[in-house]
């Protein structure tokens, strides 16, 4: 990946990028929602977005939209990022370490694989 | 909490809650003055009178899912501790400030901690939000305002992977270059 330093080197980047989304698109896009309450930032949220962010940076991954929401009332279950695909019911993972949002990315949302083990009931 | 940098992000996160359309956000580690301080201004929906002054309470929240909200209570003791304050000055209808202030060589006072992955989650978190970010490291200025970035993506999401790579660049060089030599 080109290295981006300024506004004029994305400008460069970004037909080449929207290319590739158009086709990712199709398929069906990907949104993940990380719980951003107090309870969730004392529990490491920051920590699971900044996983989920470098994740979606090193592997290049394409139409994926990260997006973050306030308490969902499962507090003692955070960090809980939600996955939802397509037209696919959302899926909510709990207790979210950077380690498990890396291999949520991997076996789920690339993959296509709920990784059952941390998945929790809403 | 043990970064000042996450409850940065625990305020701001009253701001979007409060709907705020832009959030200004400043930190500044002042060396000369000894100072540590951290300000989140907002255009949400602000509050009345009765609710400003007891929101420092822990038993006063906006928040429907529980009935207690720690967040500016514990930042306020923390600043408190350190030979500083938390100020909150806010209007119904017209939006909130608050602003946080550390003897920055206080032994108590928190680490800043990792301010740039705190700006990188509320810009890329809450795409709907215009957001004004300035670090002020001794004399020197680091000034974001995401309005030329959107303005270019033209409704891409920012968690494309090359934006992601230059919000994260712009963050962390940008706090890096000009931050003071070492946290006292």
């Amino acid at each position: 990946m080109p290295a981006i330093k300024s506004l004029a080197d994305l400008k460069k980047v970004r037909e080449e990028a929207l290319e590739k989304r158009r086709v990712k698109t199709a398929s069906g896009q990907t949104n993940i929602i990380v719980g951003m309450g107090t309870c969730g930032i004392a529990a490491g949220a920051r920590d699971a977005m900044k996983a989920i962010l470098e994740t979606i940076q090193n592997e290049n991954l394409e139409g994926i939209v990260v997006t973050q929401t306030g308490c969902v009332g499962l507090c003692e279950k955070e960090p809980i990022v939600q996955i939802a695909t397509g037209d696919q019911p959302k899926v909510t993972y709990g207790k979210v370490t950077p380690e498990i949002a890396r291999q949520i990315l991997k076996d789920h949302v690339q993959n296509g694989h709920i990784v059952k083990e941390f998945q929790v009931q809403m | 909490m043990r970064e000042l940098s996450l409850h940065l992000l625990d305020i701001a996160e009253n701001s979007v809650a409060a709907q705020a359309k832009t959030i200004e956000i400043c930190v500044s580690e002042d060396i000369a003055n000894d100072r540590l301080t951290m300000s989140v201004r907002d255009d949400g929906k602000g509050m009345d009178e009765a609710l400003l002054s007891k929101v420092v309470d822990p038993f006063v929240t906006s928040r429907t899912t529980r009935k207690v909200g720690l967040g500016i209570p514990f930042l306020k003791a923390a600043a408190e501790a350190c030979n500083g304050f938390m100020k909150i000055e806010s209007q119904l209808g017209k939006g909130t400030f608050l602003e946080v202030a550390f003897q920055r060589s206080h032994i108590d006072r928190m680490p800043l901690g990792d301010l740039a992955s705190t700006m990188l989650t509320l810009v890329v978190g809450n795409p709907t939000i215009h957001w004004v970010f300035r670090y002020i490291g001794n004399q020197n200025e680091l000034f974001f305002d995401d309005a030329s970035l959107k303005n270019e993506l033209n409704g891409s999401p920012l968690s494309d992977p090359l934006v992601i790579a230059y919000l994260r660049t712009t963050f962390e060089n940008g706090i890096r270059s000009i931050q003071p030599d070492k946290e006292i």
